[in-house]
């Protein structure tokens, strides 16, 4: 074999999500009534770019072979902050942000020292801590309202030199400077051994609990990042419950379209932002054609399954039963 | 015996899970420059010794020198920083990662903080050519590599580590011959480099053929040092088990025949490339033997006769009827009564964190249950029978199988298939990393299974088992039928020479009469 087909075998979740991906967004583009156009980009992507955050921040974690289902309760908790703080002169502006993005990286530390040193499963200690953590931003919003730099928010929700959103700028940052060091650090790589074997990963001496405590720790910084985005796009503050579970969800839904394995080990953050766009995309096309908003779950599910079925076409094949479980 | 200062050396060394004393004020020296063979049964303390020299576990008393200065690690990094690497039996490797990644995990080569790949490349495939493995591609994923190309990533992951004493346990034993042929020299040239290497292996011909020393353990203890070659087999076996050694293998008893169909026949028997025209008869009461290297259809044909396999050519016949083996459920019911007693126990054979109890039912809840509801009494009979029958050492059928040794693991995957009452058994090399005791053990239930009835197809890489235990050897290459033994042409000689398809240079033998 030769060393593209390596890269290729490496990279086969990505690229497919990257397809998936293509395929639907040119559907929606080329139906589109406006046609393709620098606004239709803009509102797509300032739509999607919520779910990438959150998308990222659990494939961290999944690849470590745990989940976090507190991401969406984190953005929530985020956002009701940053609609108090991220307010005022460009300094306290500053500070505000920063607080918010302190306050993300606090939620994740908080799971990844449940998890590590209270040894509890990831999927029970983050359901409780998701809980306190809406907890919290009840209090600190319990009805809708309060404002955020209005200068700042449009400057991240609009467009760089009029063509490019600038919120898919600050997605594409986040990528290549959280993702693409950390992937590369013995860390990063520790947190794939950690999810493939985490038995063999001990035996080899591979740094296990700093993998998964920076795995945590990240998914909390982006679900932060995601927030604050979010308090951009909406100008205030809500503790609302149901979108918080919906990003949750629809977080797993985005990872497995982006080609990361729920076994550990597999896949890319990459792979998961391509996911998110992916199944954000699959509403608006319903909405290029016209269909009743009542069909958007079903639709949403079908498609979500017709895409994970694709990872599963190499079964088909197979020659020897045992593979089936491999 | 030797008078230099040893490079490492433990004394006292004490260690007790719960009130199992694994190892019992053990001492032991290793000296530069040589292969110390360590020698025991399972349970004996080999291995526990091991996890405390790496630092998996602490030891509760007794203390470590390397290199004069007291040592204690933390865990298997300091072990590794300091200069001991193990090669354990049960793969270290990271099957989503590739072989560059795993050979240099615990310490890649960095640049601004990020992993350095193009030197990690480079020092993966230069620790790749030291084990003699080149051949593996350095980006390969380790999930798509067999497991004896897997083993040869692990030497060079040891390597890599510049070790000063390597530590190699059953190293060995998923290799193929080619490739221990290898090892061999990559060991030899290590020792010539003034590495000290700890040697465990239950394979004496390997042992007699690489080890100085050789150290016995027996129950917690080192029992004796020796040079090696200074005692015979039997000698060292009745050191290892404490009594004397006889009668390894039962009597063959004279099969006479008796004008039944063969309880299994396979005519042209093919897999695509794998399996070719593979033609035989296994009787009731008989034990054939598969031999040959690893790798060379062997495990193909038992998955094919299991039903594992899609796309079979060729007919296989039970009891003289032709039948289509389409699943394992179907292999297994009571028409045709196969059972597979598979090769990795640790993931195709049992449930480890359930109990002996779950894990003997699992194959056999038709025995009973009625109307899809598990009659708990009947089950309890028959498992307590079971547990009588195969000897298993467990405290209570209740525990879980994890907490069992190797050898106790072992029977319980085979007592789970017993259950089924199956008429023809099929194992893959079922004595593989077990104890002499425990092997014994083995071989007399497959003869008592087969003088009752059973048809059995054994798999074996070990030939002492494949000339002691079976009635008729087909030896395997490439897919094929090289070579049928029978009775007393079934010799070490012969195995080995139609394993590696050349002729043995004997005369034809008239056949036994």
């Amino acid at each position: 074999m030769t060393e593209w087909r390596y890269w290729l075998a490496e990279q086969r979740g990505t690229l497919l999500a990257i397809g998936i991906f293509v395929a639907m967004f040119l559907i929606y583009a080329t139906n589109h009534p406006a046609g393709f156009s620098a606004n239709m980009v803009q509102t797509a992507s300032n739509k999607a770019t919520l779910l990438a955050f959150v998308a990222m921040a659990q494939a961290i974690v999944v690849i470590t072979a745990g989940i976090d289902l507190s991401v969406g309760m984190i953005l929530t908790l985020t956002n009701c902050l940053a609609s108090w703080i991220v307010v005022g002169t460009a300094t306290e502006t500053a500070l505000g942000v920063i607080g918010v993005l302190g306050t993300g990286v606090l939620c994740g530390m908080i799971n990844g020292a449940i998890v590590i040193f209270g040894r509890l499963q990831p999927i029970v200690t983050t359901i409780a801590t998701g809980a306190m953590y809406y907890g919290v931003a009840l209090m600190l919003r319990p009805n809708p309202g309060g404002s955020v730099n209005e200068t700042l928010a449009d400057a991240l929700t609009g467009r760089l030199f009029g063509v490019v959103p600038t919120s898919l700028v600050a997605l594409a940052a986040a990528a290549l400077l959280i993702w693409v060091p950390y992937s590369r650090s013995v860390i990063g790589r520790a947190a794939f051994a950690t999810g493939s074997s985490e038995v063999a990963a001990y035996m080899s001496g591979a740094p296990i609990r700093a993998a998964k405590f920076a795995a945590y720790t990240l998914a909390g910084l982006l679900s932060a990042i995601g927030g604050l985005f979010l308090t951009f796009f909406s100008y205030t503050g809500e503790a609302a419950y149901a979108s918080g579970n919906a990003y949750t969800l629809f977080s797993i839904a985005a990872v497995v379209l982006g080609g990361v394995s729920l076994m550990g080990g597999r896949g890319s953050a990459i792979g998961a932002i391509f996911g998110a766009l992916a199944f954000r995309t699959i509403g608006d096309l319903l909405f290029v054609f016209d269909f009743d908003p009542l069909w958007q779950p079903l639709f949403q599910g079908i498609v979500l399954m017709l895409a994970v079925s694709i990872g599963a076409f190499g079964l088909v094949r197979v020659r020897n039963r045992l593979e089936w479980f491999g | 015996m030797i008078a230099a200062e040893p490079l490492f050396r433990a004394a006292g060394l004490s260690k007790r899970y719960g009130g199992v004393i694994a190892l019992d004020r053990a001492d032991l020296e290793v000296h530069p420059g040589r292969i110390h063979a360590i020698l025991g049964e399972n349970g004996a303390g080999k291995s526990t010794l091991i996890k405390l020299m790496v630092g998996v576990v602490a030891p509760d008393e007794g203390r470590m020198t390397l290199e004069g200065r007291e040592v204690a690690f933390a865990g298997p990094a300091a072990a590794n920083d300091a200069g001991i690497v193990c090669i354990f039996q049960e793969l270290s490797l990271i099957p989503d990662l590739s072989v560059a990644d795993n050979i240099l995990i615990s310490h890649p080569p960095t640049r601004l903080g990020m992993i350095d790949r193009r030197t990690q490349r480079r020092i993966a495939e230069e620790a790749l050519r030291r084990a003699g493995a080149g051949d593996i591609h350095p980006r390969a994923l380790v999930r798509d590599l067999p497991l004896s190309r897997r083993q040869m990533v692990e030497i060079a992951k040891a390597l890599a580590r510049q070790p000063k004493i390597l530590i190699l346990d059953e190293a060995t034993s998923a290799l193929t011959a080619a490739d221990v042929t290898k090892v061999f020299e990559v060991l030899k040239r290590l020792r010539s480099e003034g590495l000290a290497l700890l040697y465990i292996s239950h394979r004496m011909h390997e042992i007699a053929e690489l080890a100085d020393d050789c150290s016995v353990f027996r129950n917690g203890r080192r029992i004796s040092t020796f040079a090696a070659g200074t005692k015979t087999d039997a000698e060292v076996i009745e050191l290892m088990i404490g009594r004397e050694y006889k009668h390894a293998f039962p009597d063959k008893p004279v099969r006479k025949p008796d004008g039944r169909p063969p309880a299994l026949q396979c005519k042209a028997l093919g897999w695509g490339d794998r399996l070719r025209d593979i033609s035989f008869s296994l009787h009731a009461g008989e034990i054939i033997g598969l031999g040959g290297l690893d790798g060379q259809g062997q495990r193909e044909l038992l998955l094919a006769l299991f039903g594992v396999l899609r796309d079979t050519s060729g007919d296989i016949l039970i009891d003289g009827d032709k039948v289509a083996i389409d699943s394992p459920v179907t292999a297994k019911s009571d028409r045709i009564g196969l059972a597979l007693i598979p090769e990795d126990r640790k993931t195709e054979g049992l449930m480890l964190p359930m109990s002996v109890r779950d894990n003997l039912s699992a194959a056999a809840f038709d025995r009973f249950s009625r109307l899809g509801l598990i009659d708990r009494q009947r089950q309890s009979a028959l498992i307590d029978e079971m547990i009588r029958l195969i000897e298993i050492k467990t405290a209570s059928p209740d525990l879980p199988v994890s907490a069992l040794s190797g050898g106790n693991q072992q029977k319980v995957v085979i007592a789970k298939w017993l259950m089924n009452r199956p008429r023809i058994i099929l194992l893959n090399d079922p004595t593989r990393g077990i104890d002499v005791g425990t092997k014994q053990e083995i071989y007399r239930l497959l003869r008592r299974l087969a003088d009752e009835g059973a048809a059995i197809l054994l798999y074996s890489t070990d030939y002492d088992e494949l000339i002691g235990c079976c009635d008729r050897v087909l030896v395997m290459y490439d897919g094929a039928v090289r070579r049928e033994l029978t009775g007393a042409e079934i010799t070490e000689r012969a195995l080995v020479s139609s394993a590696l398809n050349v002729d043995d240079g004997e005369p034809a033998k008239a056949s036994a009469p």
